[in-house]
């Protein structure tokens, strides 16, 4: 295989196992515990270094997993003391975390290739030159191995505990009712989250990690209804933001991880702009044809409630109604000349009257509010 | 090494201390008002925009690469709110993937920047980890600016500022315009954070906003002495953090101070009055005690008010015991209240309160403005 | 016309939407000055978002507010607001005079600071709901009573003529249930408006003179004698009313 082949093949990898984990993430609003898991391992990441001399060993997974859960376990505990407020809880314990991690870096290391840019960073051009050989046989690059190892342990974790977590999700205490404890499975959760973060660092680096198990699923989240899915989409999309992003990356000649947290980006805002349903252009568009329609349902409402009172000439009249209602006059007119074309309305000396069909449809509509 | 004659450790030293009161004065309202992660986005955010300065300019001159950085940080809370308020999205989602995203598109233009042919930029990546030994005195000059400037604007628009974080609807129901101190705010928040990353870097600045607020919350009764601890609280961790790493070989300056306020956060959540957590557990254990037998003692002093001209009139442990909740071990309570002195028992085994217990108990009660 | 005969609060084909669909629906009220008013409901009736519209919390599709016959935007002064206890961050680190004292900001208005005055109204609105002994009591130390109670003290503080509490009687003890009826009492022997969400149908007849019955659409307006009646609150609650309004309507 030539290495630009195997670069691809471990972003691809890697960004369909932190999507996959990610799905769970934004649903159970748990987003920024990624970025403080990316972070947080980072002391266990370095203890494992110096004891493997390896960035690729299994052990390094294990501290990572430690570590990561360690983490969210200490920033639950903070919380639990209601001393202070979780988003302030997870502020102050990973860059803690971080920090012990950076001195260990920058005291011990010196002389080893464990730098600290490429702790935040990663470099996934050198993911090559790491390679798997078992009796002076060349597997392929150990990343890849290990981040396929990874994302197959994510796999079985969705297929297996996918309804667990989902019904978690939704409903922690008819899980608890059920027999499945929320928080083994919240731990089961972080536990892979963790592993996923450490095999990412290598790829993608502490902060962009973020990217890839945020971004795909938030995309998602707004194309799809279900949480299957949602899944399922989280990766495609997880795809082609890798291949996007090495294919960005190959063309300007940057960073890899960075053009593969911006392509994750790209996807992200295409969804926001574009979903069919959510989307931003179609909420502007579906509010447009809305707000007729529900300006003439207010404006037969309205004439429902004063027909017949004393103070139906004022209150329906033409040139008061805009007065009564608030609106342009821009707004009322179309309203006008809509109601009346719909033969809902008539016009008689001035005043805006309901015809039969447009007393039925206000009080349709006055009923069947809730 | 030495604090006062060292000229670029007192430099670094004077740069960090600014650098922790003002983060800690603002910090304060970010704690309060649940947005202690918004700072990590906009440090994040804050990295493109660096770059794009550089990119632009062609020079690493503090003033455009500042305003590059706040700019695009700015942006960051801008695309967080959309995202939040025209989308299914959470909150958290939306600060992750502005966090994220922001810093990979730095990410890409930093590696465009190396590689120019003009090597100016090698100062750049040190807005990651932050280089305060780099910092200069003009860099101290704009920093006691701005936190001269955010003193001088909190002590102004005080009241306002207050009514925000407690109760902005409140406010705004009152006619004074609340999305306007709101935009001052994270304005303020965004120039304070942009500061900051050169001298702690991205990933830290969000620590330097939240810790010393979240300490200063567990000592003070009131917003005043909060953000005037959490002042004091970031320029102690910023100081010593400096001079920490200048004596220690391999101690960075940002991870230290870093590690610093965290120590303090610790110290705080432990052993603050009235909220720590030694302090509850004492307390507690404590009230477990007391109450068992103070109730008791009232019960008694009640009983004996009963006979005006007989203080020591007896009355039996059944009596007491329907007076109190059915947890309450009143035949203890009794025994330890006789040791104390509080309460006697006459020869045919019924309990009135003794001289000591009827003052001790009548002093309770007017404490608690009940007689 | 005489002061008394401008409703204190007036709204006029109020219409309020989330998301394209309506909350409230052409609303025409007139709350008369110097009433005691119960806004009534099921949940989702939209009473909250009435107190809001008209405090000028919310904007509305359609309509206008009007607080003694001039426009809902120029009240500032002349209205107060008592928000849902719930809503509010109780660990924040203040006192409760320095809460009550807020109050008093709006009537400051931009960058001045309270002083004496503003303490002394602020401690005599805490003698009203009965709270002076907690004058420096820190805020997260208090009961669910208690906040009410500051919570109205700082609608006090305000000096208003037209008081509006969202479920102010939701979740508390008895003595405070006392504290604020007296306090609506003073008010109302002072000439104030006080409007009240209000959930509990049983005290409605006790507490309130007039009473809007709210669900979505206005069911009924009008003095509790006449417009409480069973046939109305069938008409409000619909279906789920239950055992609580058939008994409050035998009163009748």
């Amino acid at each position: 295989m030539n290495p630009e082949l195997e670069i691809l093949l471990i972003a691809v990898v890697t960004a369909v196992a932190c999507a996959l984990v990610g799905v769970f993430l934004v649903l159970r609003r748990l987003a920024l515990v990624s970025d403080a898991i990316a972070h947080a391992i980072l002391p266990g990441i370095v203890v494992a270094f110096f004891l493997t001399g390896s960035l690729t060993s299994p052990l390094l997974v294990v501290a990572a997993a430690v570590t990561g859960v360690l983490s969210v376990a200490l920033i639950e505990a903070l919380h639990r003391t209601r001393l202070v407020a979780e988003d302030a809880a997870t502020g102050l314990v990973f860059p803690a975390f971080f920090s012990l991690g950076v001195i260990m870096v920058s005291r011990w290391a010196g002389n080893v290739h464990l730098d600290t840019d490429s702790v935040l960073l990663g470099e996934l051009a050198f993911a090559p030159f790491d390679r798997w050989i078992v009796a002076g046989k060349d597997l392929g690059p150990s990343a890849l191995w290990m981040m396929s190892g990874i994302l197959v342990l994510n796999l079985v974790l969705i297929l297996v505990a996918a309804k667990e977590l989902k019904l978690a999700t939704l409903d922690p205490a008819l899980a608890t009712l059920l027999g499945f404890s929320p928080v083994l499975l919240h731990y089961l959760l972080m536990t892979a989250v963790s592993i996923t973060a450490v095999g990412a660092f290598n790829a993608a680096g502490s902060i962009l990690v973020v990217a890839l198990m945020i971004a795909p699923p938030a995309a998602a989240f707004l194309l799809v209804e279900r949480v299957a899915p949602m899944i399922w989409l989280s990766a495609v999309l997880a795809v082609l933001g890798a291949i996007g992003g090495y294919g960005l990356a190959r063309w300007l000649d940057v960073s890899i991880a960075g053009s593969m947290a911006v392509m994750s980006g790209i996807i992200f805002a295409a969804s926001f702009l574009l979903a069919p349903e959510r989307g931003l252009l179609s909420q502007a568009r579906r509010r447009a044809s809305q707000k007729l329609e529900f300006s003439v349902r207010m404006l037969a409402v309205h004439l429902l409630h004063h027909e017949g009172t004393e103070r139906e000439k004022e209150e329906c009249g033409l040139d008061s109604l805009s007065r009564h209602l608030g609106w342009s006059d821009g707004v009322l007119r179309q309203a006008v000349g809509h109601t009346v074309h719909k033969a809902l309305a008539f016009v008689e000396s001035g005043v805006l009257h309901l015809t039969e069909e447009g007393r039925l449809f206000a009080e349709d509509l006055s009923v069947g509010v809730d | 090494m030495d604090l006062f004659t060292d000229w670029t450790l007192r430099v670094v030293a004077l740069g960090s201390g600014l650098l922790g009161a003002v983060s800690g004065m603002l910090g304060s309202f970010a704690v309060l008002r649940r947005q202690s992660l918004l700072g990590d986005a906009v440090s994040h955010a804050a990295l493109p925009g660096i770059a794009l300065a550089f990119l632009i300019t062609g020079t690493k001159a503090t003033v455009p690469i500042l305003l590059g950085a706040a700019a695009t940080g700015w942006i960051g809370t801008v695309v967080v709110r959309l995202i939040v308020r025209r989308s299914r999205v959470p909150y958290d989602a939306a600060l992750g993937l502005v966090l994220s995203v922001f810093f990979g598109l730095g990410l890409v233009l930093l590696t465009i920047i190396q590689k120019r042919p003009d090597a100016a930029q090698a100062g750049l990546e040190t807005f990651l980890f932050g280089q305060a030994a780099a910092l200069l005195r003009s860099d101290v000059v704009v920093m006691a600016i701005v936190a001269g400037g955010v003193a001088v604007i909190l002590l102004v628009l005080w009241k306002e500022m207050k009514l925000l974080a407690f109760d902005r609807s409140f406010g705004e129901s009152m006619g004074l315009s609340m999305g306007r101190i709101d935009s001052l705010m994270t304005v303020l928040l965004v120039l304070t954070i942009v500061l900051g990353l050169q001298m702690v870097g991205v990933v830290l600045m969000s620590a330097m906003i939240v810790a010393p607020g979240a300490a200063a919350r567990q000592w003070s009764k009131g917003l005043g002495s909060m953000v005037i601890l959490a002042s004091l609280f970031g320029i102690v961790a910023g100081v010593s953090g400096a001079v920490l790493s200048s004596v220690v070989r391999g101690l960075p300056t940002g991870p230290t101070i870093v590690l610093v306020l965290s120590a303090i956060v610790g110290l705080s959540l432990l052993f603050a009055p009235q909220r720590g957590l030694v302090w509850r557990r004492v307390h507690l254990g404590r009230l477990r005690r007391r109450p068992r037998q103070e109730p008791v003692l009232m019960h008694l002093l009640a009983l004996s008010l009963q006979h005006p001209e007989d203080p020591d009139h007896g009355h039996d442990l059944s009596v007491l015991r329907t007076m109190s909740p059915a947890d309450v071990n009143v035949a203890m309570a009794l025994e330890a209240l006789a040791e104390r002195g509080l309460a006697q028992r006459d020869s045919s085994g019924r309990w009135a309160p003794s001289e000591l217990g009827r003052r001790d108990a009548q002093k309770t009660l007017s404490r608690e403005g009940r007689l | 016309m005489t002061q008394a005969q401008i409703p204190a609060v007036e709204v006029e084909d109020l219409t309020v939407a989330y998301t394209g669909q309506p909350v409230l629906w052409d609303l025409d009220l007139a709350v008369p000055a110097g009433s005691r008013t119960a806004i009534v409901g099921p949940n989702g009736a939209g009473k909250s978002t009435l107190v809001k519209a008209v405090m000028g919390l919310v904007d509305p599709v359609a309509g206008a507010v009007r607080i003694f016959g001039r426009p809902g935007g120029e009240a500032g002064g002349t209205i107060a607001y008592v928000p849902q206890r719930a809503t509010l961050e109780w660990d924040f680190p203040t006192d409760v005079l320095d809460v009550v004292t807020m109050g008093t900001y709006g009537r400051l208005g931009w960058f001045r600071r309270p002083g004496p005055a503003e303490r002394a109204a602020a401690e005599e609105a805490l003698e009203q709901v009965e709270m002076s002994a907690f004058a420096e009591r820190p805020i997260s130390q208090l009961s669910g009573g208690q906040q009410q109670r500051i919570l109205l003290a700082r609608a006090l503080a305000q000096k208003a003529e037209i008081y509006m509490l969202d479920e102010p009687f939701q979740g508390v003890d008895a003595p405070t249930e006392r504290s604020i009826v007296r306090v609506l009492d003073d008010l109302a022997a002072l000439g104030k408006t006080v409007v009240v969400v209000h959930h509990d149908l049983q005290t409605v007849v006790e507490y309130f003179n007039h009473v809007v019955l709210l669900n979505v659409r206005i069911i009924g307006a009008g003095p509790v004698e006449t417009t409480f009646s069973e046939e109305n609150l069938r008409l409000t609650f619909g279906g789920r009313l239950g055992v609580l309004a058939s008994r409050a309507a035998q009163e009748f």
